[in-house]
């Protein structure tokens, strides 16, 4: 692939050299990681053979951290400093946290996001979750021998805008490279559907420790469309538990207990549910710090009604996926279940009834998304084969709009649209002579901005003073395949023109994360300093090769003046690469990659047209 | 008019006429997925991924209105001059209102109880809706008379607005009766 070589300087490609890729399933209850090896898909274990990582992390005092399975052995004596479902919290303030008072956190309501104070200092649910995946990653590395080009990190299809935003920001904290954020459902799908050459419509069913999706899907030749989606990213196998858990104060005439009490009960309580997925009955038994002992003893009948309306919650928006998707539950030819909390009968059965039909659950659904996630991982990396010809085709699970005049939402895309997406909507002032602009952006259902999630605001200013209503500014949402949104406005009337382009505010500023990055680096700084250097000049190397090939190829794209351009910075590139300065080096890397993007984006035109026209692209370019 | 950034018909080879067979526009439009999906190209530098991202939506665009015939017409009319403007342009024929009128008269009663009367409408509208589908299809492909066609969508805006109505009433109606299995 030539046109790839011109992309990525710093990666040229050697055919047949494998690229180390993972994909990572970031759970609320247990994470994991897998990876393509010879061509079959492998979920990567821990040193004791484990695959789940509980996505627990917990915070001491010496400033160090420990994840999973140790964290998870403190969580009943050390609560407050020891994180679990995290995953909850991405994106969300407290008030939107179910339960709140029940958990034995010291939560900061920060703006856009909540965070955590620990005796390590304040910690926002990124940098908690990037904990996990750094131990994921570290995993990987020592597993695969090398470091990764890149990993797709799934999310639940449901979630909106913030939670997106905040998944990337902890995968890149944790320093990976984001190829993609794929949604759970559509990962599972992919799994199951290359494993059984599937044709048709499926339903994945997804409920996982803290949230339920569910996918309506057409497959037809290595094309999943995603029809519609649907769910709620605040119920899941967690919720079970919790109904479990306010079952055992009634029964046993408790009231408000200590944090490590409510941790100690909540972990019996769940251990108790998953023994009812396979007997009839289970105990629950804890000795409280107060020396009382809890002592009881539940029968499925009793669990499945306690929490049968949280099922009843799943099927409701099953129902609602199946309408907006065109569909009745005869036509759905085949039911994937996925998550932890599916292995509950009662759930099972609910499943069933609805659609018809038993549902498959033939891959492991604590593994499958994971799975399907290293399958996409490897391909989009760039190993992709003759047997690797799928695409996936996904949506946006909740609409996005604006506010306008008297607080209700006008839409400008609508929920259960392929992605990527742009949309544009023109607006006008509202006085005489206004002269900027607010603009809110807001994603949900419902009419009254009150009632959707704020993403973001900010001001178009600089318009020219005119009569209320001659302003024309145009609004255009863009989401790309990541089903991340970013907003610009522009004001078109009279040649003037203005625009800002905004990323939500729920996620962090490239360069909190850079800090971040930096301060978890470590000490090492010569090394750091001198193997910075060589990697610079490494690149400086490639990128000079590269625009030099682009230019032997396409040097038609550019005109006398922007050649000139392009053919000095190349100029001074060279130069600054026999130095020793580093940040002048990075600079002038910098500025050559910033003024052959345009060349490189004119290029990429022309291979698609060609592409379009039935040409193909290795054609194209070895002319 | 026919570069393939800018026009859906070009885009997937298509011939710019309202009868549209939906297999090969499904085709087409996953075989120019197939090219210029961002997931191709995902370890490409920032500017190829911006070009793909662009590509790709022009063709969910271009898919999503051809697929909608009511979206297609529409887009026919501008592609030759007739812009819908169903917001500022809402001059109907009086017979039109009338009926529209008489619609809703309708949709009150039946939503007194008689839902029986309900889904008598539901069948005159959908027939109703059949028959301003054939005008508007005649118009494009045989007449080519794009303002006859532009005030065929008109209606065809009114009346699935009212459809939609019509639609959650009888939605609501099935669900306030109990389920059985």
């Amino acid at each position: 692939m030539a046109l790839l070589q011109l992309a990525e300087p710093g990666e040229s490609p050697a055919p047949h050299q494998h690229r180390l890729a993972v994909g990572i399933d970031l759970g609320t209850t247990n994470s994991l990681v897998a990876t393509v090896r010879h061509g079959l898909p492998e979920v990567l274990r821990d040193e004791q053979e484990r695959a789940l990582l509980p996505s627990i992390v917990r915070y001491l005092a010496d400033g160090t951290t420990e994840v999973g399975h140790v964290a998870q052995a403190h969580q009943a004596t050390d609560p407050r400093n020891t994180i679990v479902s995290v995953k909850r919290f991405m994106g969300r303030g407290v008030k939107d946290v179910a339960h709140v008072e029940n958990l034995p956190y010291d939560f900061v309501d920060a703006p856009g996001m909540l965070q955590i104070k620990t005796v390590a200092g304040i910690k926002s649910p990124v940098e908690v979750s990037a904990e996990i995946l750094k131990t994921l990653r570290r995993r990987a590395e020592a597993a695969l021998g090398g470091e990764l080009v890149g990993a797709v990190v799934t999310v639940p299809a449901y979630f909106d805008d913030a939670q997106r935003q905040a998944t990337r920001d902890a995968a890149r904290l944790a320093g990976l490279n984001v190829l993609r954020l794929l949604s759970e459902p559509t990962a599972a799908a992919l799994a199951y559907g290359l494993d059984s050459a599937a044709e048709g419509i499926y339903a994945v069913y997804d409920l996982g420790g803290g949230t339920f999706d569910i996918s309506i899907l057409k497959l037809t030749k290595g094309v999943f469309e995603v029809l519609s989606t649907g769910g709620d990213s605040a119920l899941g196998g967690d919720d079970f538990d919790h109904r479990v858990y306010c079952w055992a104060l009634e029964q046993a005439n408790l009231s408000l207990l200590p944090p490590a009490d409510q941790r100690l009960l909540t972990v019996k309580a769940r251990a108790a549910k998953e023994a009812l997925s396979s007997r009839s009955a289970a105990t629950l038994q804890a000795r409280l710090s107060s020396g009382q002992w809890v002592n009881l003893s539940i029968g499925a009948d009793t669990f499945a009604s306690m929490t049968q309306h949280l099922v009843a919650k799943t099927l409701v928006a099953s129902r609602k996926a199946l309408a907006d998707a065109g569909l009745k539950p005869a036509e759905v030819d085949g039911v994937v279940l996925v998550g932890g909390a599916t292995r509950m009968p009662h759930v099972r059965k609910a499943v069933a009834d609805l659609f018809g039909r038993e549902p498959l659950a033939d891959i492991d659904p604590d593994q499958v998304v994971a799975v399907g996630a290293a399958m996409q991982a490897h391909v989009l990396a760039g190993n992709r084969t003759a047997s690797d010809d799928w695409l996936l085709l996904d949506v946006i699970p909740l609409s996005l709009g604006l506010e306008t005049m008297g607080g209700l939402v006008e839409k400008i895309i609508a929920r259960n649209s392929t992605i990527p997406i742009a949309r544009a909507q023109e607006f006008t002032t509202f006085k005489d002579g206004q002269t900027a602009m607010a603009i809110h952006v807001v994603q949900g259902e419902r009419e009254l901005v009150d009632d959707c999630r704020s993403l973001a605001r900010f001001e178009l200013r600089g318009i020219p003073p005119m009569a209320a209503g001659a302003a024309r500014i145009r609004v255009t949402f863009q989401v790309d395949a990541d089903g991340l949104l970013a907003v610009a406005a522009r004001e078109t009337t009279s040649g003037v023109e203005s625009s800002v382009v905004v990323k939500p505010s729920y996620g962090l500023h490239d360069d909190d994360i850079t800090r971040m990055l930096s301060e978890s680096m470590g000490s090492a700084e010569a090394d750091m300093q001198a193997r910075m250097l060589r990697e610079l000049q490494v690149e400086a190397k490639r990128l000079l090769e590269a625009t030099q090939a682009a230019l032997a190829a396409d040097r038609d794209l550019l005109d006398g003046a922007e050649f000139a351009q392009v053919a000095q910075l190349m100029t001074d590139l060279v130069a600054c690469a026999e130095g020793e300065d580093s940040s002048a080096l990075k600079g002038a890397i910098d500025r050559l990659a910033h003024g052959t993007e345009e060349l490189a984006a004119r290029r990429m035109d022309r291979s698609i047209r060609a592409a379009l026209a039935g040409r193909r692209v290795d054609d194209v370019l070895a002319k | 008019m026919t570069d393939p950034r800018h026009d859906h018909f070009s885009l997937f080879d298509l011939p710019p006429r309202f009868a549209l067979d939906l297999s090969l526009l499904e085709q087409a439009y996953r075989r120019v997925q197939a090219q210029v999906h961002p997931d191709r190209f995902a370890t490409a530098g920032p500017a190829e991924r911006r070009v793909a991202m662009q590509w790709a939506a022009r063709a969910n665009e271009a898919f999503r209105t051809l697929r909608s015939p009511l979206a297609r017409a529409a887009y026919l009319c501008e592609r030759h001059g007739q812009p819908i403007e169903a917001e500022s342009n809402t001059a109907m024929p009086a017979d039109f209102l009338m009926q529209q009128m008489q619609w809703r008269e309708d949709l009150d009663t039946a939503r007194s109880g008689d839902r029986t009367a309900a889904q008598a409408l539901a069948r005159e509208v959908e027939a109703r809706r059949d028959e301003v589908l054939a005008r508007v299809a005649l118009a494009l492909d045989e007449q080519h008379d794009y303002a006859g066609a532009a005030a065929g969508v008109r209606e065809l805006h009114f009346i699935d607005r009212f459809r939609e109505e019509l639609a959650a009433f009888l939605d609501s109606d099935v669900a306030a009766t109990p389920r059985s299995h």
